[in-house]
């Protein structure tokens, strides 16, 4: 076997040293029942070219080169090439929690350099070393309200991405954590201000808002925040398409920011590993879950890092832990720093302002084709946007795909009462071609329709 | 060794702010210290739509003032990462035995396949006609799984191991709740993981400590005392750990069982058992799997990992949305409509990415390599116990599988912990062994030297051990104020907790 | 070099130290707490007007890698926080009997016989180290 390091003569070396007779005998611990007399029911072992074979003909079967308008929460970015090399070293890739400081401050420095971008960014003081994803950030995000407040309840707008809310669900009803719906505004696609401000109570412990929202339309953060704090409540803002910020104004309001950094620089990956990652006011930190690198010096007086703060964790404070969060992302979120070293200051905000430029584009062809409409318009959106048509979109879409174009997701999963409704998102990868295309595919269809 | 280990680094100069270091590539500033304006790193393409007015598009909800990002030219980035990572310890430079960790090696051609652009660049979204490919991978590997585990069904979405745990404490929360009663606690033995506990909390059981026997085993008589009609579950280790087998584990299961409760087996140590023995076969119901341990998806430096969780057949309606379902046609479908689920855990469906590395990890192993890798990592630790235990206390004497673990008695009675012996090692070239874990132990030293590490490398490791437990009876002093050999020396923890400094800002 | 335990304050078995004058008890950790600690980075407090149970945890004191809950000694209700901790829990390891936590009024001072004196505390401390 090739990862394995030994010749038989060294194995029956190294078993005369212990006092084995074979191998079998270190394993006689395991009672006769247990074991198994037989080889598992995997594949073959495979030569490296195999491997190779069999994962290229399983992404050829996928199909590739299509344009796509999918969004959602999972956003396609151009990925600077030397994003891939970096972390591909060794030193990144095989090295592991950096507990041992002096051997690991390369990762720690890094880290450090993420939870300084991503306050900066989100106009927040501090912000952790990664969460699993946009996600469970969100949930574990209420969470910590909850111990901040000593509140035990959560006021969630139903457009925070409809997963999200879902995994918040499943966190919220083993915490014993009831949580209320706000709606939205139906012209603007905004959380209904009215709705909320009477569901947010003394009782409430955070109020939960995406933004830009699931239908890419920006929130009204500063009115909800008077709404949130007006009762003692938390207010936190999920932010699931990172890019944004390079335009949109940072939710500074906010008490925590949740979000998903997927966007800078991390492939699709079919949904995962993604980057999530916790922001928040400075008072907030000790309630904060996951890992923090605080900057010090060693004893000749040089700059170094540590992990700091692990008193909140799990493996000092067991089951009275801020969370059972161990393992985080900190390959993806190395991949993210390097994006956000690459793009920089202006970078980011050329970056999207393409992208809203694309969607705006995007937007005003399709919706200018007969039996099309662009949903909330009464507010500003980003780069995706809610297009309602006539036609079932179950019909349109086949006839895109044809044309190797994957159209806007249906919403009616989600969003019933929005009828043919689907969510389009344009990025800056999307060509005036394609969507031009788009843009025709769509109409031949309504014409004939 | 050449160089004199116990005489440290003195800046250059005196004039030093604290940053400067003598070469160009441990004197790497952070790229905030780096950036001037104007510098650029990125070009974006002609936009090929007409501009927009930010003003116009936006109003009030415009960002007026930057994000102080770095501007850096792209050489400077390439260096900058590449200094950082000199400065990492890793597998890929020698040995990495931190027990409990599994830090064995991750073979490159996982990197390459989890990158081919058709997976890669899957939209989690996409149509599932154009997403048979990764559909197809998925099952394999849940196939694979299976019969590694011998349990029934399984789930890949949750993204770590404590995750993994989450799942599977709300899958037996589900199960109590559909027979009338979710009951009220979840034991937990003192050798546990400290995810075990805080996971327990989280899905809303209260924590039962169950004390380890003599050997720091499953004590089957305490167990049985405290088991009662309230008790959801016991969360056991197997191999625990202090990497030993329970050779009681039908017993356990009996006691569980017999009072309605449900073994969880946390797979953290399952690469002691692949190919050689199943949970599914010694009573586990429901049990996770760490990917980047068991099945080589790299660390990288914390994350991201995949934890799946697999389970006996009467858990199966439990699992989270979506489940991987075949038609008769043999294409692949995600299926939503599961009115017993517990929900979902994460957005989409894990962390496909290391899916493709844990699969193509299995692939390149075969029935036969994954028994040998698992034969090798138990008699790597078994070497290594036999080496050192003369030297080394061993508070267990019990047979050890793939890791062992001493304490510091010896050493602490001259005034060295085993924390000091950890920072040693580091001047020796090794990574440390996980440090005080478990708890168990006093001052443990838990060794996990996995499958990756040859004879020769073993041999060092041993050598260096042994040395250092000289250098306690003889020069107690040069191992308290190691490592003398890293870039920085011990840094200060207190400092940083107590007026934590969690971000740059300009002139500090 | 173990530090005097003050002849007036009482102390519980989990090490925390009550001096009373009239209604109010002030209390904080002994110098052995402080000393099995190590640095403390960082004392969790209750507010001012927070209810306080004997044998029930009102708060936690911190060192880099450990928590450690604080029992109070006896049953009132905070009057006064030690703010001076916040910024500077160091306070606690260099005078582990001057550096008070919280001050609470008494509900009950009959609670006090309960606890220990200083002799038996120190008794007790002894008894630990060896065990």
């Amino acid at each position: 076997m090739r990862y394995l390091p030994k010749s038989p003569a060294e194995r029956e070396r190294m078993l005369a040293a212990i006092g084995a007779r074979s191998i079998d005998e270190l394993f006689a611990v395991i009672p006769a029942e247990c074991r198994l007399d037989r080889d598992l029911d995997v594949p073959r072992q495979q030569a490296e070219s195999e491997i190779i074979d069999y994962f290229r003909a399983a992404a050829d079967k996928n199909a590739t080169g299509y344009a796509s308008f999918l969004g959602a929460g999972a956003y396609r970015h151009y990925r600077p090439v030397i994003i891939d090399s970096l972390v591909q070293r060794g030193e990144f890739l095989t090295s592991y929690t950096p507990y041992q400081a002096e051997i690991t401050q390369g990762t720690l420095q890094a880290i450090f350099e993420f939870q300084t971008m991503i306050a900066e960014l989100t106009g927040m003081d501090v912000a952790n070393a990664s969460m699993y994803d946009g996600s469970t950030g969100a949930a574990e995000a209420v969470m910590m309200a909850v111990r901040v407040t000593g509140r035990r309840k959560a006021v969630v707008a139903t457009t925070v991405h409809p997963e999200y809310r879902e995994v918040l669900a499943t966190y919220a009803t083993h915490q014993r954590l009831p949580t209320t719906l706000a709606g939205y505004d139906a012209k603007t696609g905004r959380v209904d201000l009215a709705a909320l401000e009477a569901s947010v109570t003394k009782e409430t412990a955070a109020v939960l808002v995406q933004s830009p929202n699931f239908f890419g339309v920006i929130e009204d953060i500063p009115a909800i925040a008077a709404i949130a704090h007006a009762q003692g409540a938390l207010l936190i803002v999920s932010i699931a398409e990172a890019v944004s910020l390079g335009v949109v104004r940072p939710p500074v309001e906010a008490d925590i920011v949740s979000m998903e950094a997927q966007s800078f620089g991390v492939a699709l990956s079919y949904g995962g590993p993604f980057c999530g990652v916790m922001a928040c006011k400075e008072q907030y930190i000790r309630q904060m879950p996951g890992r923090l690198v605080g900057q010090t010096t060693d004893g000749t007086g040089y700059r170094g890092f540590v992990l700091t703060l692990a008193t909140r964790e799990q493996h000092i404070r067991r089951e009275k832990a801020t969370s059972n969060i161990c393992t985080n992302q900190a390959l993806v979120a190395l991949m993210t720093t390097i994006f956000l070293a690459v793009y920089g200051k202006e970078g980011i905000r050329e970056l999207a302002e393409h992208n809203l430029a694309k969607a705006d584009y995007t937007a005003n062809r399709l919706s200018t084709q007969p039996g099309a409409k662009l949903l909330f318009t009464g507010a500003p959106r980003f780069h995706e946007f809610v297009l309602q048509t006539a036609e079932p979109p179950v019909l349109w879409s086949q006839r895109l795909l044809d044309e190797k174009i994957v159209g806007g997701i249906e919403l009616s999963r989600w969003y019933p009462e929005l009828g043919h409704a689907t969510l389009w998102c344009a990025t800056e990868v999307i060509t005036r071609e394609q969507i031009d295309t788009a843009a025709m595919v769509l109409a031949a269809g309504l014409v004939e329709a | 060794m050449a160089t004199d280990l116990t005489n440290p680094q003195t800046p250059a100069g005196s004039h030093t702010t604290g940053k400067v270091r003598p070469h160009q590539t441990q004197n790497e500033a952070l790229l905030f210290e780096k950036s001037s304006p104007g510098k650029r790193a990125y070009k974006l393409p002609p936009l090929d739509v007409p501009a927009v007015d930010l003003a116009s598009l936006l109003g009030a909800a415009r960002r007026d003032q930057a994000a102080e990002l770095p501007e850096l030219s792209e050489i400077e980035i390439v260096r900058h990462f590449t200094r950082l990572s000199t400065w990492n310890y890793a597998i890929d430079l020698g040995m990495y035995p931190l027990g409990s960790c599994t830090m064995k090696y991750n073979p490159r051609v996982n990197e390459l396949v989890a990158r081919i652009e058709g997976l890669a660049e899957a939209h989690p979204y996409r149509p599932e006609s154009l997403a048979q490919g990764i559909l197809e991978v998925i099952d394999l590997l849940q196939r694979c799984l299976l019969d590694i585990t011998g349990m029934d069904a399984i789930t890949l979405q949750p993204a770590a191991g404590a995750h993994g745990e989450f799942t599977g404490i709300l899958l037996v929360r589900a199960w109590h709740e559909s027979q009338g009663n979710s009951r009220r606690k979840v034991l937990i033995p003192d050798s546990a993981h400290g995810t075990n506990p805080a996971t327990a909390a989280i899905c809303g059981y209260a924590v039962e400590n169950l004390r380890s026997n003599s050997d720091g085993g499953i004590d089957l008589e305490a167990l049985a005392r405290q088991v009662d009609s309230e008790t959801a579950a016991l969360m056991l280790t197997n191999p625990s750990t202090i990497g030993v087998f329970e050779s009681q584990i039908h017993k356990i299961a009996e006691i569980l069982h017999a009072k309605g409760a449900l073994l969880y087996m946390d797979g953290a140590n399952m690469n002691a058992l692949v190919g050689k023995a199943r949970p599914g076969d010694f009573g586990v119901d429901v049990m996770h799997l760490n990917l980047h341990k068991t099945f080589s998806t790299p660390h990288g430096g914390g994350g991201p990992g995949s934890g799946p969780v697999a389970c006996k057949a009467f858990l199966e309606p439990f699992l989270p949305i979506p489940v991987l379902v075949k038609d008769e046609n043999g294409a692949k479908h995600w299926n939503y409509g599961r009115p017993q689920s517990v929900g979902r855990v994460r957005a989409f469906y894990g962390n496909t990415g290391m899916f493709i590395r844990a699969l193509a990890y299995i692939l390149a192993n075969g029935p036969d390599g994954l028994r040998q890798t698992t034969e090798d990592a138990v008699l790597n630790a078994n070497y290594i116990r036999h080496k050192l235990e003369d030297l080394y206390d061993l508070p267990y004497k019990t047979a050890s599988m793939h890791e062992v673990v001493f304490s510091d008695k010896r050493q602490a009675a001259k005034g060295v912990k085993t924390g000091d012996i950890a920072k040693r090692l580091i001047d020796y070239g090794f990574h440390p062994y996980t440090v005080s874990f478990p708890q168990i132990v006093h001052g443990a030293l838990m060794i996990e030297p996995t499958e990756s590490e040859s004879l020769e490398e073993l041999d060092l490791f041993i050598e260096a051990m042994r040395s250092i437990a000289r250098e306690v009876e003889e020069t107690p002093e040069v191992v308290k104020s190691a490592p003398h050999s890293t870039r920085v020396s011990r840094l200060d923890e207190v400092q940083a907790a107590r007026k934590p400094i969690l971000r740059w800002r300009p002139g500090q | 070099m173990a530090m005097a335990y003050p002849a007036n304050y009482r102390y519980t078995r989990e090490h925390e130290w009550i001096v009373v004058e009239g209604k109010i008890g002030t209390i904080g950790i002994t110098d052995y707490a402080q000393s099995s600690l190590g640095d403390i980075v960082y004392v969790d407090a209750p507010k001012v007007g927070d209810p306080v149970t004997a044998n029930a945890t009102f708060g936690s004191v911190e060192s880099v890698k450990a928590v450690s809950d604080l029992y109070s000694p006896v049953t009132g209700t905070v009057t006064a926080v030690n703010e001076e901790l916040k910024t500077t829990p160091d306070k606690i390891n260099e005078a582990p009997h001057d550096a008070w936590i919280i001050k609470v009024e008494l509900a009950d001072p009959a609670q006090l016989d309960a606890l220990l004196d200083a002799a038996a505390y120190e008794k007790f401390v002894s008894e630990e180290t060896q065990g």
